[in-house]
């Protein structure tokens, strides 16, 4: 083992890293004792870095374990949660539907596995490019869903997911997801925040003991995921694991608030982040990496007089339906932007069909129009998201819908060959 | 009364079984459902075999690879050194024939065998 080097951090430090390795930190600050890990790109350098830090010793009493696939990384990180560890790894794409089956399993066994997600576009065609289209195929797994804007949020919220998950009112484990490359693989300044803070802020690591619902302990056998008749409990454990993503929502609020207090970092109240929407006549929802250039489009429009906001979804799953409908009442008009598809749905994207639902029963919301930009990585840029917004107003103001909309939904940045 | 003790108690009692198994609804129900082990759970297995296991204890070395292989923990180490076999949740897979480094393990058809 190479010898253990202290040119990574202990303290408090700002460093310029890519999106994947503040993940990494994240795992590290997070004292997470087993990693499993298989490469996929855009995820592989998040489990490269760790097995560096692993190998310098930077992680001490941490294992980590190379697989032959994702199926094996989430089997081997759901046998080495049962026996009451802090477990991480990472994935995107084709290799999250890989190990689509023990997603089941981690949720059902009620597991707080935190794994990072670089998300890319499913093939085919090939694509390794941002679109959520990956995590939202795992919609009705039983697993948390949040997305990231920014560097220092990746490290953020992986250290808030630990400490959401590993509640006990809770239980359940969670996707961090963000854009494949363009968070992943560009550099920014991210904070690396204290080690004796980090710990302070989240759950003591599980004794040996294990979890309070799950353990494996040759001193108490027992046997899990059993066969259970039609006419046993079963329909019931499906409806706990519902009723804890609902009441998680609270406590997501809560961590939120803790994270503030501690780190000085706000996310708005955890499952949404407003941004400049007193007073907007519309808004944009909105999630993952376009929300931060969204931001600078909104100040844009705003210098030259339009009233328009934006509001950052941060949780997918739960879903913030008491805020979704506090915003709605607000606006008579939102735009809903999917960087994800949701092939034959109402709207065609996943969260527009969300909103909509979430609205569904309550009078005096606003009209929505839902959005589709950047599949597979197409470049968003600031002049289409401004001219997004430009549609809502217009919209708004006088009934005109965009051009290219298929069923209902506005489809942006589509190639045309002149 | 260590861990172990306590709970080898617990297993085979239904009135020492922690709180987590009782339940009147499904708000009282713990986050997962765990089962405490019992001898034939599901019943005598041994009812499924269509081959039985017979020892040839003459010649077995007494190496305990068919113990060792058995996947019901069916085989048991007597105290002479010897292993039998309980027939009564025995499903008759044969891996313990398969595994005997000495073949002295034979699978019989059980309507071939005279005393039922």
């Amino acid at each position: 083992m190479v010898e253990a080097t202290n040119d990574f951090v202990q303290d408090k430090e700002t460093i310029v890293i890519k999106g994947n390795i503040s993940a990494a930190y994240a795992a590290k600050s997070a004292r997470v004792q087993v990693i499993s890990a298989y490469p996929i790109t855009p995820q592989t350098t998040v489990v490269e870095k760790l097995s560096e830090f692993v190998d310098n010793g930077l992680m001490p009493g941490t294992q980590y374990i190379k697989v032959e696939s994702e199926h094996s990384v989430m089997a081997s990180v759901i046998a080495a949660s049962m026996t009451g560890t802090r477990t991480f790894t990472a994935t995107a794409g084709q290799g999250l539907f890989y190990m689509f089956e023990m997603l089941h399993w981690a949720s059902g066994t009620r597991l707080p596995i935190v794994t990072a997600i670089a998300s890319r576009g499913p093939a085919p065609p090939w694509n390794i490019w941002a679109d959520f289209t990956d995590i939202f195929s795992c919609r009705d797994t039983g697993w948390m869903t949040a997305f990231c804007a920014t560097h220092q949020e990746i490290y953020d919220e992986i250290l808030m997911s630990y400490k959401l998950c590993e509640d006990n009112e809770v239980l359940l484990p969670k996707f961090v997801a963000y854009g494949g490359f363009i968070l992943s693989h560009t550099s920014k300044p991210v904070i690396i925040e204290d080690q004796d803070l980090v710990d302070s802020f989240l759950p003591p690591l599980p004794d040996e003991k294990g979890w309070p619902h799950m353990w494996i302990d040759p001193e108490r056998p027992i046997m899990f995921g059993n066969l259970i008749m039609p006419s046993g409990f079963y329909y019931e454990f499906r409806m706990k694991i519902h009723d804890a993503m609902v009441r998680a929502k609270e406590k997501i609020k809560s961590v939120a608030k803790d994270f503030e207090k501690i780190f000085g970092r706000n996310y708005g109240n955890g499952l949404i982040q407003e941004y400049k929407m007193d007073g907007a006549e519309v808004g944009m929802v909105i999630y993952g990496d376009l929300a931060l250039q969204m931001e600078q489009a909104v100040d844009d429009l705003r210098e030259e007089g339009y009233k328009v906001g934006m509001v950052k979804l941060r949780h997918f799953r739960p879903f913030p339906v008491e805020d979704i409908i506090e915003i709605a009442k607000k606006v008579p008009l939102l735009g809903v932007v999917d960087r994800a598809t949701a092939f034959g749905s109402p709207t065609g994207g996943p969260v527009s069909c969300e909103v909509k639902t979430a609205l569904h029963d309550v009078k005096g919301t606003a009209r929505i129009l839902p959005m589709i930009n950047g599949l597979g990585g197409r470049e968003v840029t600031l002049d289409q998201q401004k001219n997004q917004l430009k549609i809502l107003i217009k919209l708004n103001e006088t009934g005109e819908l965009p051009k290219d909309m298929l069923y209902g939904t506005f489809w942006d940045g589509l190639l045309e060959v002149k | 009364m260590s861990e172990s003790e306590k709970w080898k108690k617990i297993n085979k009692s239904k009135e020492e079984r922690p709180k987590v198994q009782e339940y009147k609804n499904w708000k009282e129900l713990s986050p997962i459902p765990i089962s405490l082990p019992i001898d034939g759970n599901m019943g005598t297995t041994g009812d499924w075999r269509t081959f039985r296991p017979v020892i040839d204890q003459e010649n077995c070395t007494k190496c305990g690879f068919c113990w060792m292989y058995c996947p019901e923990g069916v085989i048991e180490k007597k105290e002479d050194g010897h292993f039998e076999i309980d027939l009564l949740y025995c499903k008759g897979c044969g891996i313990c024939a398969k595994e005997c480094p000495t073949k002295n393990i034979e699978m019989v058809r059980e309507s071939d065998i005279q005393d039922g």
